[in-house]
């Protein structure tokens, strides 16, 4: 049986009907019709799905859509700012090369996202525990590292 | 996958009655497990009963020892300063399960309950000493964790029991403790073999003057030197294991064999000679049993050392991961 939930998607208050055995994940994908997040192992392993929810990086996948109410959850379409203007976050990934085949960097953002949001200044270490859970099979993940890396020097100024 | 209806009860009470009076019920926490079991088809229950919304289930207190929540997840331990200093094989575990994203949701309740054979917050709770607070319909009762723990993924729960919290007794400054988890990667990967240690050592001046040794120290042997030279002596130890047994253990031997004895090399590996032969490891896809029995050796001895140069070096906030 479905019900109704409200939360707040990219700073937007949302109301839908859900069905409790959705995941957060297949709201936003084949509901919200928000693509920018993926789905890659679809149980917690990969981290594609990796979306903000009050603050924390979270794997969609595995996030009962009903525990989204009354949160804040930001995704891969709310990181830019409305005037399309890209996150520092999005423009290093760009300007490193940190993006390759794209299907991870949804996942790889929202975790560098939920770091730089904390920690202005992280150390290498702190960048790459952050995205320990967000496996890229293209980089070899130097350049995302660096990506990240540039863009909280970028976001110091 | 079939459908369930989703609870979501704002408190114990409420989540117990609804345990009690659901057909094929779960109560499901940060979901890390159940959901994975529920999308694998491995579960397929009618009501998942959450404990996200409970706040009785989220509190930390830190004095006279530990009360914790059985909703506190793994990134609030591993980020506490305080039990990063005072209860160390704590946060060493709850620090390597799964991302960051698995650690940001998913609850020690969770982890404890789930029994893995491979929990990487068990060996610690089992060294702490820590107590299992459990409520059910009739009230509320204290396991100690060493009992909790019946089998793979089988804990001492009733129907409609809940994990409400657990309670670690306070140590004094002369205790130290450790968690070593050692897998074939660093993150989002189960342990081959987990070894947990705590040392409560006695003091009286001579293990200030070991604190340079692990400083400068590189290897085992000059701070095995040192700590013997001083004549420090084992007050009190633990030592569990995990993923050599149907479910994580305690090695009760050795803890038992070296107990009020001075701290020598040949007594390092004594400990480790008699945790490996109360091992029951088994062979799997993650390693074979001889190995598992081999590391238990080497891992006891190095989570002791961790656990020692904790008591010496409380301050220094980095431990590096040496190879000792």
């Amino acid at each position: 049986m479905k019900k109704e939930m409200v939360f707040t998607l990219n700073n937007e208050e949302v109301i839908v009907e859900v069905d409790p055995k959705w995941t957060l994940l297949y709201l936003l994908r084949e509901v919200l019709e928000l693509t920018g997040t993926k789905e890659g192992c679809g149980v917690g392993e990969c981290g594609a799905c990796t979306v903000i929810v009050d603050g924390e990086a979270v794997n969609s996948c595995l996030y009962p859509v009903l525990e989204a109410e009354g949160k804040k959850v930001v995704t891969i379409e709310g990181v830019a700012s409305s005037d399309g203007t890209l996150h520092p976050l999005q423009q290093a990934f760009i300007d490193n090369n940190g993006v390759q085949c794209g299907y991870c960097t949804s996942g790889m953002i929202m975790s560098a996202k939920a770091l730089l949001d904390k920690k202005a200044d992280p150390t290498e270490e702190d960048i790459r525990t952050s995205i320990a859970g967000n496996i890229c099979r293209c980089t070899g993940y130097v350049q995302i590292v660096e990506s990240v890396q540039q863009a909280a020097e970028r976001m110091k100024k | 996958m079939k459908g369930y209806e989703y609870h979501k009860p704002q408190t114990i009470k409420e989540a117990i009655g609804l345990m009690e009076g659901l057909e094929n019920a779960k109560y499901i926490a940060g979901g890390t497990d159940v959901m994975v079991l529920v999308k694998q088809g491995k579960l397929a229950p009618a009501n998942l009963v959450s404990l996200r919304n409970v706040g009785e289930l989220l509190y930390l207190d830190l004095q006279n020892g530990v009360k914790m929540g059985a909703r506190v997840t793994h990134t609030a331990i591993a980020n506490n300063e305080f039990v990063r200093k005072r209860y160390s094989a704590l946060p060493d575990g709850a620090g390597v399960v799964g991302s960051r994203q698995i650690r940001n949701v998913a609850t020690i309740g969770g982890n404890i309950c789930n029994a893995a054979p491979s929990a990487d917050t068990a060996c610690p709770l089992l060294v702490l000493d820590a107590k299992v607070v459990i409520v059910g319909k009739s009230g509320e009762r204290q396991v100690p964790v060493d009992d909790f723990f019946l089998g793979p993924n089988k804990v001492a729960l009733e129907k409609s029991e809940l994990v409400t919290g657990f309670i670690i007794p306070a140590f004094g400054d002369n205790t130290g403790s450790a968690y070593i988890k050692h897998a074939r990667r660093l993150a989002m990967d189960l342990p081959v073999l987990g070894i947990a240690a705590r040392a409560t050592i006695k003091v009286g001046g001579s293990e200030a003057r070991c604190k340079d040794a692990f400083g400068a120290a590189d290897d085992a042997s000059g701070i095995i030197e040192c700590l013997e030279a001083e004549g420090l002596v084992f007050e009190d130890v633990r030592i569990a294991m995990s993923v050599v047994a149907p479910r994580p253990m305690r090695a009760k031997k050795a803890e038992e064999a070296v107990r009020s004895k001075a701290i020598s090399e040949k007594l390092l590996e004594e400990i480790g000679e008699i945790a490996a032969s109360e091992s029951q490891p088994r062979d799997s896809i993650r390693g074979e049993a001889w190995y598992r029995r081999e590391m238990v050796k080497v891992l006891t001895k190095r989570a002791l050392l961790r656990s020692i140069e904790r008591v010496i070096r409380p301050d220094s906030t980095a431990f590096p991961n040496r190879l000792w």
